[in-house]
């Protein structure tokens, strides 16, 4: 368990990782046009010129949805590669890497703190961690933080980015649908508030899971939603598929998801969500 | 097919049976010279037979036998299984998906909701039940007439077979993901037994979508796994052909799931595999279900929700350490 403020070092330092490759300048993979980095970072990595939503860190994505400092769970969870998976790099091999590349132990950060005055646990997926996957470390993290939820009567915001179940991890990666959707409905029972967000992307088994099991599913702009890869309809049925499938503009059209909810709107719209859930706190009502 | 072990067995099956009628028409004082001959012989089939039996122990095997378009399929259970059997259709929203049965039926004169993925015998057959490939109504009217049986408090008894969900624009557009994700939460939910057999391909998520159990059951040759061999191997090693060495690296048959703790019991099936005798199959499950049934049918609607959970929340394998992440 460790403390973290807004102002240390090292939340930026991943941040900057993934959008700061070289130089002051970037290409939007939006409007293809060149980009001042500062002006992206300052906008959350939203281009300022079309509105493209760059991927986030989960660190990042923590920073922006708390009001200051955080607590970090479980991350002292590490993968045991139970299958003893080797394909063309063993596994644990593998995790090294994305351990180094990420500074994350696993795909996921356990996080607890305030978003609005409000205590809440937020759960912020790692795409940069071997594809976002989920294995047994990502569902048990998040089962603990489930439980943590239930015992102090808390609510829970997920935010996926996840190419799915881990493969590595062969069938227990698949049940780790079942035990966090177990978890849910005893959230859903007990009427503790879950805000599912999907970033893009947000596809494979965590669809078939906890992304879509929220009080409220909401989705980034452009976010690529699915159970099943574009890449593996192409192939079944042998068509080219439309422009903005699978986007979260067409989820939203096809009624699959509640809202879509711009980055730089997100906090507010999920304190509005829980305001709306819970009793308001002392601090909201202090300060009306 | 030459490679196929049941083609194979059948063989061995046949000079064993041949070589048996030849001692006995040897009589009890036998030429020593024959004698001979027919022990060589044995000794050879035996070896044959001991050889056959470790390659069907290879996962690729069993990922055949499982798939092996002899295999018996839900419907063929259910008419050894059940006594009667009253199908229920339709989600009430969209449509009535073949691709999943639901039907109330008598398990030895106790009343059962029974639900499986259904594959097809034929083109035919297979064009209406999609290769047993659900579509998001399927699982909602699986979950609607799960939630009917639990209503009325009648256990539950799911029968997995699919290579997966269905992987078309239509599933996508109707909510693939949040079909089978409401299952899963909603399953965990129901206060009756639940009894869960993989009866054939267990085809990750959509197969999962009907998983959820107090019990989890599978056939000897049956397999259950987050991803088909051949996709992993396309994954992997960028060639589906390498799905032999995907399908041992998955640990996907039911010893290896048992070992894994994701399967409570493996059912056997007739020497050779299920598709050799579809009666002796269901013979062997029957009583197994019957005895499951049997002793969750004790527990109170909260004690088998609490055993659910408590189920599934225990699966998963990690390490604990107190060192800290990454770099830090
Ligand atoms: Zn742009």
């Amino acid at each position: 368990m460790a403390w973290f403020r807004k102002e240390k070092t090292p939340l930026e330092a991943v941040g900057e990782k993934n959008v700061k490759t070289e130089g002051l300048w970037t290409k939007c993979d939006g409007c293809r046009q060149i980009v001042w980095k500062k002006d992206l970072e300052e906008g959350g990595n939203v281009c300022p010129k079309c509105g493209y939503h760059f991927r986030l860190d989960a660190r990042t994505r923590l920073q922006m949805l708390f009001d200051g400092e955080w607590t970090e769970f479980d991350q002292d969870l590490g993968s045991s590669d139970p299958l003893h998976f080797v394909d063309l790099k063993p596994y644990p091999q593998k995790l090294a890497a994305a351990r180094k590349a990420t500074g994350l132990r696993d795909a996921l950060i356990a996080a607890q703190g305030t978003l609005a005055s409000r205590p809440v646990a937020i759960c912020s997926m790692e795409i940069g961690f071997i594809g976002g996957s989920m294995g047994a470390v990502v569902g048990e993290m998040i089962a603990r933080s489930i439980d943590r939820c239930l015992a102090g009567n808390m609510p829970l915001v997920i935010v996926s980015a996840s190419g799915g179940a881990r493969m590595q991890e062969g069938a227990i990666s698949l049940m780790q649908l079942a035990k966090v959707s177990g978890g849910l409905a005893r959230m859903h029972e007990r009427g503790i508030p879950y805000i599912s967000v999907l970033a893009d992307p947000t596809t494979g088994g965590v669809t078939a899971s906890y992304a879509m099991l929220g009080d409220l599913n909401i989705a980034e702009p452009g976010a690529l939603i699915g159970f099943a890869g574009p890449r593996v309809i192409q192939q079944t049925i042998r068509q080219k598929l439309p422009e903005g499938f699978q986007r979260s503009e067409f989820l939203l059209k096809k009624g699959m998801l509640d809202a879509i909810v711009p980055r730089k709107e997100l906090k507010t719209y999920i304190a509005r969500a829980l305001d709306f859930c819970c009793a308001p706190t002392t601090a909201s009502v202090t300060a009306s | 097919m030459p490679n196929d072990p049941s083609h194979t067995r059948r063989e061995l099956d046949a000079m064993e049976t041949q070589l048996r009628e030849l001692r006995q028409q040897m009589g009890v004082k036998p030429d020593p010279e024959a004698q001979k001959r027919v022990d060589t012989l044995s000794g050879l089939v035996g070896d044959l037979r001991h050889d056959l039996e470790s390659q069907v122990e290879t996962a690729w095997q069993r990922v055949k036998l499982a798939r092996h378009p002899q295999r018996p399929y839900f419907l063929d259970y259910c008419g050894y299984i059940f006594d009667d059997f009253s199908e229920i259709h339709g989600d009430r929203g969209y449509a009535d998906d073949p691709a999943i049965v639901c039907a109330m039926a008598r398990l030895n004169g106790r009343e059962v909701l029974a639900v499986g993925q259904q594959k097809g015998r034929n083109t035919k057959d297979n064009v209406l039940r999609n290769f047993g490939m659900p579509r998001p109504e399927g699982y909602r009217k699986a979950i609607r007439v799960m939630q009917f049986a639990a209503k009325f408090r009648r256990p539950i008894l799911t029968f997995l077979d699919t290579p997966g969900a269905w992987h078309g624009m239509d599933a996508e557009e109707r909510g693939q993901g949040e079909a089978i994700a409401r299952n899963l939460r909603e399953m965990s939910r129901l206060g009756v037994p639940i009894v869960v057999t993989v009866i054939g391909e267990g085809g990750s998520g959509g197969a999962l979508g009907l998983g959820v159990g107090n019990r989890v059951l599978i056939l000897e040759n049956a397999v259950y796994s987050v991803i088909s061999p051949e996709s992993c191997a396309a994954i992997v090693w960028r060639d589906s052909a390498q799905a032999e060495l995907a399908a041992g690296a998955l640990k996907l048959t039911a010893p290896d799931l048992l070992s894994l703790k994701l399967v409570d019991e493996i059912v056997p099936e007739p020497h050779g595999g299920a598709q050799l005798d579809h009666r002796a199959t269901a013979d062997m499950l029957k009583p197994v279900l019957e005895r499951h049934v049997a002793e969750l049918e004790k527990m109170s609607p909260q004690q088998l929700i609490d055993h659910r959970y408590e189920k599934f929340r225990r699966m998963g394998q990690f390490f604990e350490s107190p060192q800290a992440a990454g770099g830090r």
